[in-house]
């Protein structure tokens, strides 16, 4: 049997940073707190013994309430891990001790990593190592996580409590961090009430303090009853009496004062804090006044600009070329050459190639775009987003906790709908889940760098940055309206950790880059692969399987025929573009593929200016546009529906998700296109 | 002299005396992040449009609303 090592700590102390060294993984790590909001685990690599190591998501306490925090504590204590690495920050000991005091509480084997050394270093601040060990009374490794320090010793120490631990087991120290009234009460607890319990307790000591401390996932567990609760009471009372404080406070403020008096003790800071870090200067720009808002927006439009600017479409024709001409030439001689049949060298060149090959050449840039979110996410920017817009969140009944999911929304609403859950309160995260949508993810990007080109190429960055603020003021709108009615409730609170800038390791970001242009290949050769396959048989063959030579009255042509009128008021009636929306619930990009094979099977070898100056003859500028708005709201795509299923918990939720974010794409983009007519645009 | 943290002024300190409030998630969470009696606290600054405000306490930055802040008195 294999060990279990699990990695504890306060969120964004490094936990996963030191799992992806341990096991040579690439989980997502980033500069904000709430980024791990599922267990992980993975073989630790480089280790004679056989070892899994856990990643958790971060707590600040054993008594969590969100739903992230709430695996990770139901981890430790139910699961009993052999090992629990506590993560501690080094930069800020006094309160990452916190939840060490807790693991102390709860008697599980810990060994402390003391992360950060790094900045501890940097900011010429000393720890006093000798002095943390014998206070906390439990091992203590420096290291370095994101360099890989210390990482070796870290393993081998912790190898060795598990070694002694498998040798006997010591009750937990509880003398050490509580004083003496509370301690009475708690072996009074555990001598008188504990016994008359109906279940067998594991862990008398740190259940007699969870009982103490009013804990209710404890007294649920245990079925306590009411006779045992009134009696607890007495022993809360009398010690609230003394303190003159709830009983929570009493046992939190003991916990503190223990790890305030370690921290006085072992860390000699060589600055004081009201001395400006460097930190505090850039936030004094980031969070200015008058600057912090323009400057978020001039960032955002900044991104869009380089994604869409000549950096970015100057990949597109490298890749267009690649795909459309190089390959699909060669291809198509090949074929040629080795006598396949008419039938097939379409398929294979104007159904796959042409379909793949037009939604392929904006992989580049979609990975622009994830470069400049992750920059985002790793200096730090994140958390100071979400400081800045709480106030006009607030106005949503949200919080700017809420603003996380949505940033993140702009790369993909997949994790972006799984963040989500770092959200204390059940509506609020119901709510930014079902707004969360609306923000353009990089699967949208191809529709609008195909549409812009063909149609608004002089100012292209202007339009593809309308199309965000449209999905935007849609959000808000729609905020403001649910919470008005489907989703009534109280004001979300606002309480956040915001964390150091840092510099974003290059490493770090190719990473994300990596990881998302592979994910979005990946998505081509399989799905969109498939669907264009069938796409493309369906508006070759009638219902008869006889090939036509008009695809309009192919199968496809058919069924785009009996949809196609929904669109008609919103200006874009035709089969064509009915059936490539209704793909585009397989994956957004799907509609671009999808529109290659249905405007360019006439000639095989097709380049994605040859879709451009087809789609010049269908729609209009105005037409144009509205279909994008349309593709901005419209449902979401498979892989966001099954998230979104699987985060409400249910049915009627997803439903009243997808089709009010569809019913909102209809009217938005018929008003564009009717106000837009009356206007005299075309 | 008594005041609430909403009261503070950005630059200035003070310690936690109390943290009022009826018992619940919130109040948890700020106890949780280490407002509790006897803390340091240094207002940072205030958001752009007024609110929350960020805070320095055990030696990190924190943000809480004014709503919150209120409930935090500090001598
Ligand atoms: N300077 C420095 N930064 C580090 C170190 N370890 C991690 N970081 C940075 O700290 C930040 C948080 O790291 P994560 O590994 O995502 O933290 P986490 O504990 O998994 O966070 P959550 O999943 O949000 O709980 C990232 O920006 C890391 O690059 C380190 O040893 N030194
Ligand atoms: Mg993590």
């Amino acid at each position: 049997m294999s060990l279990k090592f699990a990695l504890v700590g306060n969120p964004n102390c490094g936990k996963t940073t030191l799992f992806n060294e341990i096991t040579g993984s690439t989980q997502y790590v980033a500069n904000w707190p709430g980024v791990t909001i599922e267990k992980r685990e993975g073989k630790a690599k480089r280790l004679k013994e056989d070892v899994l190591i856990i990643d958790l998501p971060g707590i600040y306490s054993l008594s969590p309430y969100s739903m992230e925090e709430v695996i990770a504590r139901d981890y430790i204590v139910n699961e009993m891990p052999d090992v629990v690495i506590n993560i501690v920050d080094g930069t800020n000991i006094e309160r990452n001790l916190y939840l060490t005091t807790q693991l102390i509480e709860l008697g599980v084997n810990v060994i402390v990593a003391l992360n950060m050394m790094d900045s501890v270093d940097a900011k010429g601040d000393k720890i006093d190592l000798a002095t943390l060990e014998s206070s906390l009374n439990l091992p203590v490794v420096p290291i370095t996580a994101s360099k890989g320090k210390g990482v070796k010793e870290l393993l081998d120490r912790a190898l060795s409590v598990a070694q002694t631990a498998a040798s006997g087991h010591s009750s937990p120290q509880l003398q050490e961090i509580h004083n003496k009234s509370i301690i009475a009460s708690i072996e009074e607890i555990e001598s008188r009430i504990l016994p008359e319990l109906e279940s067998e307790v594991q862990n008398p000591r740190w259940t007699a303090l969870k009982l103490l401390e009013g804990d209710e996932k404890v007294q649920e567990t245990l079925k306590v009853p009411v006779s045992l609760l009134i009696r607890l009471k007495a022993y809360q009372e009398r010690l609230e009496k003394n303190f003159d404080m709830d009983i929570e406070t009493v046992i939190a403020d003991s916990r503190y004062q223990f790890t305030t008096n370690v921290a006085r003790k072992v860390v000699k800071k060589k600055a004081d804090n009201s001395d400006l870090t460097i930190s505090d200067k850039i936030d004094k720009v980031v969070t200015n006044r008058i600057l912090a808002i323009p400057l978020f927006l001039a960032l955002m439009f900044g991104i869009f600009s380089i994604t869409f600017g000549t950096i970015g479409s100057s990949t597109i024709d490298f890749v267009d070329v690649l795909v459309n001409e190089t390959i699909a030439d060669f291809v198509l001689t090949a074929l040629e050459g080795a006598g396949a049949a008419v039938w097939l060298q379409d398929l294979i060149v104007g159904g796959i190639i042409g379909g793949l090959g037009s939604m392929l050449v904006f992989v580049p840039q979609i990975m622009i775009l994830f470069f400049f979110l992750s920059v985002l996410e790793d200096t730090g920017y994140m958390a100071r987003a979400a400081f800045v817009m709480d106030r006009l969140l607030r106005k949503l009944g949200l919080s700017g906790k809420s603003f996380i999911p949505m940033l993140i929304g702009f790369g993909c609403t997949v994790p972006a709908v799984m963040s989500a859950r770092t959200l204390e309160n059940e509506k609020d995260r119901r709510l930014t889940i079902m707004l969360v949508p609306f923000m353009s993810c990089g699967a949208r990007l191809p529709i609008y760098a195909l549409y812009t080109a063909a149609f608004f190429a002089r100012n292209q960055t202007v339009v593809v940055f309308s199309l965000y603020i449209l999905g935007i003021i849609v959000a808000i709108l729609s905020g403001i309206l649910l919470k008005k009615t489907i989703l009534k409730g109280e004001v979300a609170p606002f309480v956040m950790e915001l964390p150091p800038y840092r510099i974003p390791t290059l490493k770090g970001l190719m990473i994300h880059m990596w990881d998302r242009g592979k994910g979005f290949v990946k998505k081509a050769g399989t799905i969109i692969f498939a669907a264009a396959v069938i796409i493309w048989f369906l508006q070759y063959f009638n219902y008869s399987f006889q090939a036509v030579s008009e695809p309009a009255d192919s199968m496809l042509g058919s069924i785009g025929g009996v949809i196609a009128p929904l669109f008609a008021p919103l200006g874009f009636g035709d089969w064509q573009s009915a059936v490539a929306l209704l793909t585009g619930f397989i994956a957004k990009e799907a509609v671009v593929s999808t529109m290659g094979i249905l405007h360019g099977v006439a000639e095989a070898t097709e380049s994605s200016t040859d879709l451009i100056t087809a789609l010049q003859t269908v729609f209009t500028p105005l037409t144009a546009y509205a279909f994008m708005a349309f593709s901005l709201l419209y449902l979401p795509c498979m892989a966001a529906f099954a998230t979104i299923k699987r985060e409400m918990n249910s049915w009627k939720w997803t439903m009243i998700t997808i089709g009010y974010s569809t019913g909102v794409a209809w009217l938005v983009a018929f008003l564009i296109f009717q106000i837009g007519k009356l206007l005299g645009f075309s | 002299m008594e005041r609430t943290l909403k009261e503070l002024k950005t630059g200035e300190k003070g310690l936690i005396v109390k943290v009022l409030g009826e018992k619940g998630p919130v109040k948890k969470r700020l106890m949780d992040m280490g407002v509790t009696r006897g803390a340091e606290v240094l207002v940072r600054k205030v958001a752009p449009l007024g609110d929350p405000i960020e805070v320095n306490i055990r030696g990190y930055e924190l943000t809480l609303r004014k709503a919150e802040a209120q409930n935090i008195i500090i001598e």
